[in-house]
C-alpha cells in the first residue's frame, strides 16, 4: 500500500455513492421513452447474469464444485427458496463437492 | 410516525435479515481481501459501512493491494458500480414525485443489488420508510462480516474459504432466477448473458479487458438489444395499479 488507507477509502464511498444518489435526486419525472425504460428494466437481470458466469466457476479451488453450486442455486432459486438459503446452500454444495471430490 | 410508515418500516426491516445474513457470510470473504491489501479490522469496516458494495470494494481492495492512484481507485469503483447508476435511475421511477431531497439522499446510501431486487419488487410506490428498514440489518451484517473477516479469516482452512466464496454468486441467482421463471424474455437474456459472458472471458483481446470493464459493456449491449427487440409494455401510468413492475 503507497497512500493513505483513509483517502482510499473515501474516494471508494463518495465515488459509490454519488453514482447511486446522482439519479434519485436530479431524476424527478417518469421517463416516458420506451427504450429507455425497458432497458433500464433489463439492466439488473443482465449484469447480475454477467457478474455470476463464469466467475462462480473461478472463485471455487475446484471449479466443479463451484459449477454444481450454479446448478443447484438456480434449481432452489427456480423453486422459489428464499435469497438465503440459496446463498447457504450453495455454500455447502461446494464444501460438499470439493470434500468428496477430494476423497476420491 | 404515521402507522403506514410503522408498518413499512417492519416489513422492510423482515425483508432486510435474509439480505443482512447473507451479507454477513459474503462480506466474511471480503474481508479476506481486505486483510491481504493491508487494511485493519477497522478500516475494512469503515470501507463496508461506507461503500456497499461487493464487486465494488473488491475491486477497490486491488487498487489499495497494488497502491495504485487515488484517480485508479476512483474510475476503478466507477466502473465497477455503474450498473448502480442503472438501479439508482429505475428506483427513482418507483418512488412518489413529491418525495423529498433528504428521504432521496438517504435511498441513496445503500442501493444494492439485493436492497434494489426487494424495493423494485414492492407494490406500487417504493414508502421511504421501507427503505430504511431495510437497511439495517444488512448494514450492520455487511460491515461486521467484513471486520470479522480481516481478523479471522486466516485462521480459516482452505475448503471452508472456497465454500463461503460462492455465497455472493448465490444471491445473484437468487435475485435473476424467479423473476426468469416468470418472464420467458428474461429467462432467455439471463442464459444469454452468462454464454456471452463466458465467451468474452475465453475469447482473445476481449478476454484481456478487466473483467468490470467486460461487465459493463456486456450489460450496455446485452439490455440494449432486448430494450429494442422486446420494449416492455407501455408504461404504467400509476404503479398502484399494476403492482409496480
Amino acid at each position: 500500500m503507497t497512500g493513505n488507507p483513509y483517502i482510499y477509502i473515501f474516494i471508494m464511498a463518495g465515488v459509490s455513492y454519488l453514482i447511486r444518489v446522482l439519479p434519485l435526486t436530479l431524476i424527478r419525472r417518469e421517463i416516458k421513452s420506451t427504450f429507455l425504460r425497458s432497458f433500464l428494466y433489463y439492466v439488473p437481470y443482465v449484469t447480475l447474469a454477467v457478474m455470476t458466469f463464469p466467475a462462480i466457476v473461478e472463485a471455487t479451488a475446484n471449479p466443479v464444485a463451484g459449477a454444481l453450486a450454479l446448478v443447484v442455486g438456480i434449481a432452489l432459486a427456480w423453486f422459489g427458496r428464499s435469497l438465503f438459503t440459496v446463498a447457504v446452500l450453495s455454500c455447502v454444495t461446494v464444501f460438499a463437492a470439493e470434500t468428496i471430490m477430494s476423497l476420491l | 410516525m404515521r402507522e403506514t410508515n410503522r408498518t413499512e418500516l417492519l416489513q422492510g426491516l423482515r425483508d432486510g435479515l435474509p439480505i443482512g445474513l447473507g451479507y454477513f457470510a459474503v462480506s466474511f470473504t471480503l474481508g479476506i481481501t481486505a486483510r491481504r491489501a493491508g487494511l485493519t479490522a477497522f478500516q475494512a469496516a469503515l470501507a463496508s459501512f461506507l461503500t456497499n458494495a461487493s464487486a465494488g470494494e473488491a475491486a477497490g481492495f486491488t487498487v489499495i493491494a497494488e497502491g495504485g492512484s487515488y484517480l485508479t481507485m476512483a474510475i476503478m469503483i466507477l466502473v465497477a458500480n455503474a450498473r448502480y447508476l442503472l438501479m439508482s435511475t429505475a428506483l427513482t421511477q418507483k418512488l412518489r414525485p413529491e418525495t423529498s431531497i433528504l428521504n432521496r439522499l438517504i435511498i441513496g446510501y445503500d442501493v444494492t443489488d439485493e436492497i434494489f431486487g426487494v424495493s423494485i419488487a414492492r407494490p406500487g410506490w417504493l414508502c421511504p420508510f421501507y427503505s430504511y428498514g431495510v437497511f439495517i440489518l444488512p448494514l450492520i451484517g455487511w460491515s461486521s462480516g467484513t471486520y470479522l473477516g480481516v481478523m479471522m479469516g486466516n485462521l480459516l482452512p482452505a475448503n471452508l474459504v472456497s465454500a463461503l466464496s460462492v455465497g455472493l454468486y448465490g444471491m445473484f441467482i437468487a435475485i435473476i432466477i424467479p423473476p426468469a421463471r416468470k418472464e420467458r424474455v428474461i429467462a432467455v437474456l439471463v442464459a444469454l448473458s452468462m454464454i456471452l459472458s463466458y465467451a468474452c472471458a475465453r475469447l482473445p483481446v476481449v478476454s484481456g479487458l478487466s473483467s468490470g470493464t467486460r461487465i459493463i459493456i456486456l450489460t450496455v449491449l446485452i439490455a440494449a438489444g432486448a430494450a429494442l427487440l422486446r420494449p416492455v409494455k407501455a408504461p404504467d401510468r400509476d404503479p398502484n395499479f399494476e403492482g409496480g413492475q
